[in-house]
């Protein structure tokens, strides 16, 4: 029905655009991470591995890595404790109040990370909201050092953010379940609870896998709580890129590590989409 | 339709408690924030006590603030009018058109959705010094544009799915041709998922700080300026600034849900998570 | 003429406890009243079709027994026991629901054994099980496959395998072969009801095809608008409907209103005895009882009802024709005739008067109001 003139027309700026802005910065930090840097803080365009011998040579940068996939894998799995609950009362409890509820998960999703990453670092110091209250009901005598500045204080504040990404995706998964299949398993004779295991989760499982995703992979690579609120013990592998690329000049090892923050997201985006296309009406 | 009485009764009923847990949890922390915002001695310290608009007040006499507003406005604006003008086309596309490579376009388009800010940021950030552009609120725009051209594109996409082909055929049949058409009819037929995409657009260019971060020049946008008053240290002006956040935010989400329910169930907002993903 | 319609229930099994009870249920949704004062029993082993426009009710009957909504008031009792009081997955009832409502992520043979497995059967007796539902209808090449890759009818006996092999009391069908073609849906009716022989287990049929609850019910129960217009068999219902509704529902039928004075009945222009007290009167007669006969035949029988008519339209329906006719008072009649040639101008027509059956008006005018 439509044109080649026509369809060219749409395909072409937004595919130029594409290609300018983001497939060609992808491949520059593929070429940076095979350069290196000068003593006098230039870049040599020589092509050299020495990027990603570092990487495995020097303990810290792997270190973290893991450290960061820890952490982001603790805001994934609290992220959908919270969020799988919620989703499921929205879908099947809330009744005429779903809307209302709808919009109270996305308020938080939408509004400043910055805010909310904030908010969490008045409520978690040692003069902050919590410590001053503990101690105001004499639940303790002394402030709780750990609540801010420290890994716990990350994943806290990131599951804060990452719940509304959980919630959604899994809501969406559980309103496409005809509800005449719960129906069918209580009256085969399932109670409710078998009837959630055997009919309702497993047709859940691919807003499962796309909510753990999008936690997961945006907790890795951030780098904006840890430095509000990790602390020393803290830090996480985007921080190590980010000083890269400010003080501690060093590009070509920024991009290495970027690059592999990048092939490490794409396989695990390919990897969930395997999955769930595995589960889908499975 | 909800779950039958009769099992309602056997199930727990420990899921309302726990939403109502989570909501608590998603929220006191905003609400803090705005309670504190009034807090006379500054952040921090419970109970809240000498309440006062101090802060406020200092607010609004703050020049930087608000000229860092100023260019987040503008920002934003700029990185709407790019946005929509490469990702309705981008979603047109990717509904109509089949041409080699047009997977690998969909991932890249939607890629930036999930994607890291920084690297996002850091490899725009390699193209501009490649091209010996400086950094400045330009970038800025660049960069935010390209980032959420994959939102444009999801809504425009999913606004799609429910035209009625059949009304663009008719007008191609009465004569008009495909420019026409697409004016005429396609797009005043998109116009809640555009309205729509260009509210969300707009809000999350406002808040953008991930991609900002490496592309700041010499003119700050607003959550750059907070960000770097805090690295300074705790002022409770931004209790206030980020409470007035937060009342946009509110409102600009609210305005968009509304309109996203006219233009297609909330299903499909959901579902679109589960797409990039 | 405000009686409140009782069931006019016939040819019931006699002598046995009905399997089961269904006492003064009513169900309202909102202030919508949707179900009133329903009363009905259903024997053992017997093929019972809830029959009934949209919005009659029929369907929310059927998931109050299975279970998925409660009665406002009334009880069911299933072989003396109360059986409302208990959540759909403890009764020993089981349901073929209307798109089948197969499990998109389990394969045939495990859709099939759900019901067994939930309940904690021992496998190798859930195996067999499954084996013979699946023979039973003739699906047993299917059983690794996906729902999604077999065809809207075969669906369709996999939802009936996957109730029938936990053996329940009592199934419930909520018009499953509304989705199928003409075709197959008559191939199916069929294979139901020897189906439903072949196990005896009593059936309840819900559907708006009168032709489809004629063909394969024991009984029928005609739901309107919340209540009972009639229960009764097939051919009962057919030929001695109760009211008006059931009369036109159920085939064609011509409305004959007339007054009765000193024992004879004045419809218009046609008139016959009848042993009915005086007053306003409405009979059913059907189209096949009118018959064309030859103008000769004018005498004074007093056994048949004569009058003319012209021919104002001419249907084809294959085997038989259906004629409107108008008669010299203006009114017009449907006649039945076997297919013939076109036919000309003016008719001669007659019928038995035993052949109008003197139907009430029902007890709920359509305006919803009562009486």
């Amino acid at each position: 029905m439509f044109s080649r003139a026509y369809r060219a027309a749409i395909t072409l700026p937004p595919l130029i655009w594409v290609v300018l802005f983001l497939l060609i910065p992808y491949g520059l930090l593929f070429c940076y991470s095979f350069w290196s840097v000068s003593p006098s803080q230039t870049i040599v365009h020589s092509w050299t591995l020495d990027n990603y011998r570092e990487l495995f040579r020097v303990n810290v940068y792997l270190q973290t890595l893991v450290r960061s996939m820890w952490i982001a894998a603790r805001v994934m799995t609290f992220s959908l404790l919270l969020g799988y609950p919620l989703a499921y009362f929205l879908s099947f409890y809330a009744g005429p109040r779903k809307d209302l509820f709808y919009q109270l998960v996305i308020i938080p999703l939408w509004v400043s990370y910055l805010v909310r990453a904030y908010a969490w670092k008045t409520i978690l110091g040692s003069d902050g909201v919590l410590n001053t209250l503990l101690q105001y009901v004499h639940l303790t005598k002394h402030p709780l050092e750990f609540l801010l500045y420290s890994p716990f204080a990350v994943v806290l504040t990131l599951t804060h953010i990452y719940t509304p990404f959980t919630v959604l995706p899994i809501y969406a998964a559980l309103e496409h379940i005809p509800r005449n299949l719960v129906e069918a398993s209580h009256d085969l004779g399932a109670s409710p609870l078998q009837t959630f295991w055997r009919v309702i989760f497993p047709l859940s499982i691919p807003g499962v896998l796309a909510g753990a995703t999008f936690a997961f992979v945006l907790s890795l690579g951030d780098f904006l709580a840890p430095l509000l609120l990790g602390g020393p013990s803290g830090i996480m592998i985007s921080n190590i890129v980010v000083s890269l690329f400010g003080a501690a000049y060093n590009w070509p090892l920024g991009a290495a590590i970027s690059l592999c923050m990048l092939i490490l997201v794409v396989s695990l985006l390919f990897l969930s989409e395997k999955l769930e296309k595995k589960w889908s009406f499975r | 339709m909800e779950l039958p009485m009769s099992a309602a009764r056997d199930t727990s009923r420990w899921l309302p408690w726990h939403a109502i847990v989570v909501f608590g949890f998603l929220y006191l922390p905003i609400v803090t924030l705005i309670v504190y915002s009034f807090n006379g001695p500054g952040v921090g310290g419970f109970p809240p006590h000498n309440l006062t608009l101090d802060w406020y007040r200092m607010l609004f006499a703050d020049d930087a603030i608000w000229e860092s507003v100023l260019n987040s406005v503008i920002v934003a604006f700029a990185a709407m009018a790019i946005s929509l003008t490469f990702g309705i086309p981008a979603a047109l596309a990717l509904d109509r058109a089949n041409f080699p490579g047009k997977t690998l376009f969909r991932r890249l388009v939607l890629l930036p959705l999930i994607l890291p800010g920084i690297i996002s940021g850091l490899s725009l950030l390699m193209l501009f010094r490649a091209a010996d552009v400086k950094l400045s609120l330009l970038t800025i725009v660049l960069g935010h544009g390209t980032a959420l051209i994959s939102v444009a594109t999801t809504e425009v996409f999913a606004g799609l799915q429910k035209l009625d082909r059949t009304q663009e055929e008719a007008s191609l049949d009465l004569g008009a041709n495909y420019w026409q058409t697409f004016w005429r009819v396609t797009i005043p037929n998109l116009r809640l998922s555009i309205i729509g995409a260009a509210l969300l657009i707009f809000t999350l260019s406002m808040d953008e700080i991930a991609v900002s971060f490496f592309l700041i020049g010499r003119d700050n946008t607003l959550p750059l300026e907070i960000w770097g008053r805090l690295r300074r240290g705790i002022t409770p002006e931004i209790n206030a600034i980020s409470s007035i956040i937060f009342i946009f935010s509110l409102i600009a989400i609210v305005s968009w849900y509304r309109l996203r329910m006219n233009a297609g169930g909330k299903r499909e907002i959901a579902a679109e998570f589960v797409e990039a993903a | 003429m405000a009686t409140t319609t009782e069931p006019v229930v016939t040819s019931a099994k006699a002598g046995l406890q009905p399997l089961l009870a269904i006492r003064n249920v009513a169900k309202s949704f909102g202030r919508n009243p949707v179900l009133r004062d329903i009363s009905l029993q259903i024997a053992e082993g017997e093929f019972l079709t809830i029959l009934g426009e949209s919005g009659s009710g029929k369907t929310t009957l059927l998931r109050i027994i299975a279970g998925f909504e409660s009665a406002d008031s009334g009880e069911i009792l299933m072989e003396g026991e109360r059986l409302d009081v208990l959540p759909p997955y403890r009764r020993r009832v089981n349901t073929v629901f209307q798109n089948y409502a197969l499990f998109p992520h389990l394969t045939v043979e495990e859709n099939v054994g759900y019901g067994l497995r939930v309940t904690k059967l021992p496998k190798t007796e859930i195996a067999d099980r499954v084996t013979e539902a699946l023979a039973m209808v003739k699906m047993t090449a299917f059983a690794k496959s996906k729902p999604a890759k077999i065809s809207g009818g075969q669906q369709q006996r996999i939802a009936l395998a996957r109730a029938l092999v936990n053996r329940p009391r009592l199934l419930l069908l909520d018009e499953p072969l509304s989705a199928l073609d003409a075709n197959l849906r008559r191939q199916m009716q069929v294979e139901l009801k020897s189906l439903q022989r072949e196990v005896g287990i009593s059936f309840v049929f819900v559907t708006h095809d009168q032709e489809e609850a004629m063909v394969m019910s024991d009984r029928i129960a005609l739901l309107r608008m919340g209540e009972l217009e009639q229960v009764a068999s097939p051919r009962e219902i057919y030929s001695h409907p109760a009211t008006a509704y059931t009369a036109q529902f159920i085939g064609h039928t011509n409305l004959l209103r007339g007054e009765i004075k000193s024992g004879i009945v004045h419809c218009n222009s046609l008139s016959w005895r009848v042993g009915l007290p005086e007053g306003p009167a409405l009979f059913s007669l059907r189209p096949e009882n009118i018959r064309i006969v030859p103008p000769a035949t004018d005498n004074a029988d007093v056994n048949v009802v004569t009058f003319h008519g012209k021919i104002r339209h001419q249907a084809f329906h294959g085997a038989t024709e259906l004629l409107q006719v108008v008669c010299d008072d203006g009114h017009t009649l449907s006649v039945r005739t076997a297919t013939r040639e076109q036919r000309q101008g003016d008719l001669h027509l007659e019928f038995s008067p035993m052949d109008a059956v003197p139907v009430r008006e029902s007890a709920i005018s359509t305006s919803g109001e009562r009486g």
